[in-house]
């Protein structure tokens, strides 16, 4: 019998987003069908992997995620260029941890100047964290938005309890803004309509509809997303149309399979090799469930997804 | 495509004779397109009916089992693309390539691997599924000589039998006698040969098509040849191509019931750099494989894909659970807090998570709830206040700790008081609302 390939076509694409200025932008989303189905539809822009950096040196990081980036992580400028210029980042993500109030509590204006200082010595994209204490984020994001007005950063994230701040200081200074809300489709919904109805620009925004490792969530996030990106192509949904963010370091390295010494759990192998794998396959699933934009830590592990992307174009 | 109840009407008796046991022959058509029914309830059907019913009601991906004894793995039978419509049914095998160019010792030790694979996570038992022995020297006296040592060193564990060679297959198939392997296998120029061996050997038969239209026409015949249990493989090595194949080939026997294509299907992954390999896999796993050959088991490699095969395949509508107990965080003494809260596994991964952050040593009791989080669970009368106090009592945590306090979650402060009333003699502290919050709370006791 003849096979005649069932095609789909879709009334909903999602939105390109272009980050970064001066020669340094990149651009992502913009694709009409499911992520790598080019084969039934246009998928102009890859994934993009950030490198995640902080404010203050990784101490909380295991071990095995701190010795790539010893010597140079006292320092966020250091550690940014060298992973733009050494590791070859496409952009980075830093994380203002050390303004939390129960870490260092850096002051907005401390956090200000960090990123200034950044972006006077790096050219690709930057994407600005807050700590995720939704308080301490309203004045930090305000003050850091201010500091790189015009860059074309993204600023994150904004959500539910602080969102009106954090997307205004976004629109006034010409930033992209990341939209968080805790692993469901209707929050994330809810969230994006609220923020566009401030006049903030729906092609401007970056949903996150929040990672887990995997082992520990991966497949709410997994469904989540898949779920998302549907509505987006199938209903053309607009408010589902941005691109998705798996914020993935974050969450991975902080699981017992990415910490736990061989040791310990003989069954479990090379501690080393496991928490690369760890952080690369929850980051490879995501981009199958639908994520346009990763944060990850490793650079055994951002390279190994970069080749796999590279296989799936 | 599956029938609807009444074109299923229109094909049964029309007697209204209630001897299937339902009021009326359309009642029944009805029950059967719900597939609640059996057609066998109705003594009066037609051989026609009963020819045309039982096809469009065979679910759309033949089930197939490979191997046989407690380590037979089910195969197919699967019903949709996307995980959150419906429960993946039967989660795909992963298998290890041993080539018979290797060394009698580099044979027994891939082998003593896969029987040794086994590890527990979360209550099930994971482990690689199969070995498939590849005829790399084109030699068939030395396939059948690696095929000897997999036989006597991993008699339970299924085998894929790699070979275009029908001798070399026939020669092989022998040592698995009643074993069920895959026979992998049948192209356009040996496909007689293959069904023959596979149908006398009672072997599933592995098809190798380059695309899909070359692989629909191979199944069709192969089945006229009468061979029903196959696997296929579209050729697809290239991550791109493994999407797009098995994406067309998931959509056809699903929304299209095109039967030529509704079989499991087989991926060959093997590539030099372990990672790279375990990437792809991670790929097959999230989009359609069946089987998944690999070119080295290492243990770090099988918990990250044995965990992510987990999660893809765990029911979506029913929640993820942890057993009830209590556990240890960190090694705590006798002074070390006491937190409590529900059974569903994400708030127990949450909570235990945060508690290990804050390196506080503690307790954590998990309470089933029947995997509801703490809120639905409290509104649902599963976290009640006389079901917290029953549980604590029954723990016999209270001869491991010197204190009698116990910390509840921020979200049910309203318990404290009557949990205090049914546990004479115990403090009841409100923890934090949120999990993250953990830490700092800690943090602020210790100070």
């Amino acid at each position: 019998m003849a096979f005649t390939p069932t095609k789909e076509t879709y009334s909903g694409k999602v939105y390109p987003v272009t980050i970064g200025t001066g020669g340094g932008e990149v651009t992502l989303g913009g694709e009409n069908v499911l992520t790598f189905h080019s084969f039934e539809g246009s998928t102009p822009n890859r994934p993009l992997i950030a490198f995640e950096i902080q404010d203050v040196p990784p101490s909380d990081w295991p071990d095995n995620v701190q010795k790539p980036f010893e010597g140079i992580s006292d320092d966020p400028v250091k550690w940014a260029k060298f992973c733009q210029d050494e590791l070859k980042a496409k952009a980075i993500a830093l994380r203002l941890i050390g303004t939390h109030p129960d870490r260092e509590n850096r002051s907005p204006e401390d956090a200000a100047k960090t990123v200034k200082d950044l972006l006077s010595s790096i050219n690709v994209p930057l994407i600005i964290l807050g700590s995720n204490h939704a308080e301490k984020d309203s004045s930090v994001l305000v003050a850091v938005a201010e500091a790189a007005k015009d860059k074309n950063c993204v600023i994150g994230k904004a959500q539910e309890a602080n969102y009106k701040t954090v997307a205004a200081a976004a629109m006034a200074n010409n930033h992209k803004l990341i939209a968080m809300s805790e692993l469901d489709i209707n929050l994330s919904k809810q969230l994006n309509i609220l923020i566009t109805q401030m006049g903030f620009e729906k092609e401007r925004l970056i949903t996150d509809p929040m990672c887990s490792a995997l082992g520990y969530g991966l497949e709410y996030t997994y469904s989540v997303m898949e779920r998302i990106r549907l509505a987006a192509l199938t209903q053309n949904d607009v408010t589902m149309q941005p691109p998705m963010l798996g914020d993935v370091g974050m969450y991975v390295w902080k699981v017992k399979e990415t910490q736990a010494p061989e040791s310990d759990m003989p069954q479990w192998g090379s501690a080393e090799e496991r928490g690369i794998a760890w952080e690369a396959a929850t980051a490879t699933s995501l981009l199958i469930a639908g994520a346009e934009l990763l944060i990850m830590r490793h650079p055994k592990a951002v390279e190994a997804v970069e080749k796999v992307i590279e296989e799936l174009n | 495509m599956a029938l609807s109840g009444v074109e299923i009407f229109k094909l049964l008796p029309k007697t209204n004779c209630k001897k299937c046991g339902h009021p009326t022959c359309l009642a029944f058509a009805m029950k059967l397109a719900q597939r609640q029914a059996s057609l066998d309830l109705c003594p009066d059907v037609s051989e026609e009916a009963k020819k045309i019913l039982g096809e469009a009601s065979a679910p759309p991906i033949r089930p197939i089992t490979m191997g046989s004894g407690d380590k037979a793995v089910k195969m197919g039978e699967e019903t949709v693309l996307f995980r959150h419509d419906k429960k993946f049914v039967n989660p795909c095998a992963f298998a290890v390539e041993i080539k018979d160019t290797l060394s009698e010792e580099e044979v027994s030790n891939i082998a003593e691997q896969v029987v040794n694979s086994e590890i527990d996570r979360v209550g099930q038992k994971l482990r690689v599924d199969a070995i498939a022995l590849t005829n790399e020297s084109k030699d068939a006296g030395k396939l059948e000589a690696a095929a000897k040592i997999v036989a006597a060193k991993a008699p339970a564990v299924p085998v894929i039998i790699c070979t275009e060679n029908p001798q070399a297959a026939e020669g092989a198939l022998k040592l698995f006698a009643d074993k069920r392997p895959v026979i992998y296998g049948a192209n356009a120029s040996n496909a007689e040969a293959m069904a023959n061996i596979a149908k006398t050997g009672k072997a599933i038969l592995g098809v190798y098509a380059g695309g899909l239209d070359e692989l629909s026409t191979l199944t069709e015949k192969i089945k006229s040849l009468g061979v029903e249990d196959m696997v296929i493989d579209s050729g697809a090595r290239k991550a791109k191509d493994i999407i797009e194949h098995n994406t067309l080939i998931r959509r056809a026997a699903v929304k299209k019931n095109f039967k030529p294509l509704g079989y499991p299907v087989i991926n060959f992954m093997q590539r030099e750099n372990s990672l790279h390999e375990a990437l792809l896999a991670v790929i097959g796993v999230s989009k359609y494989s069946s089987i998944i050959v690999l070119s080295s088991v290492e243990k770090w490699k099988n918990l990250a894909l044995f965990t992510l095969r987990q999660n893809i395949y765990t029911d979506p509508q029913v929640p993820m659970q942890v057993e009830q107990k209590i556990y240890n965080i960190g090694d705590p003494n006798p002074d070390s807090p006491l937190f409590i809260t529900t059974n569903f596994s994400l708030t127990y991964f949450i909570v235990s998570g945060e508690i290990e952050n804050s390196k506080v040593a503690s307790r954590l009791a998990v309470m089933d709830s029947e995997g509801l989080s703490v809120l639905t669970a409290w509104a649902a009368g599963k976290f009640t206040a006389s079901k917290i106090a029953q549980f604590i009592q029954e723990s016999g945590v209270e001869k491991d700790i010197q204190h009698k306090e116990l910390i509840i979650p921020g979200y049910v402060a309203i318990l404290s008081g009557s949990i205090e009333d049914k546990l004479p003699g115990w403090k009841i502290t409100v923890g934090p609302r949120e999990a993250n919050a953990i830490p700092a709370f800690l943090k602020s006791r210790v100070a």
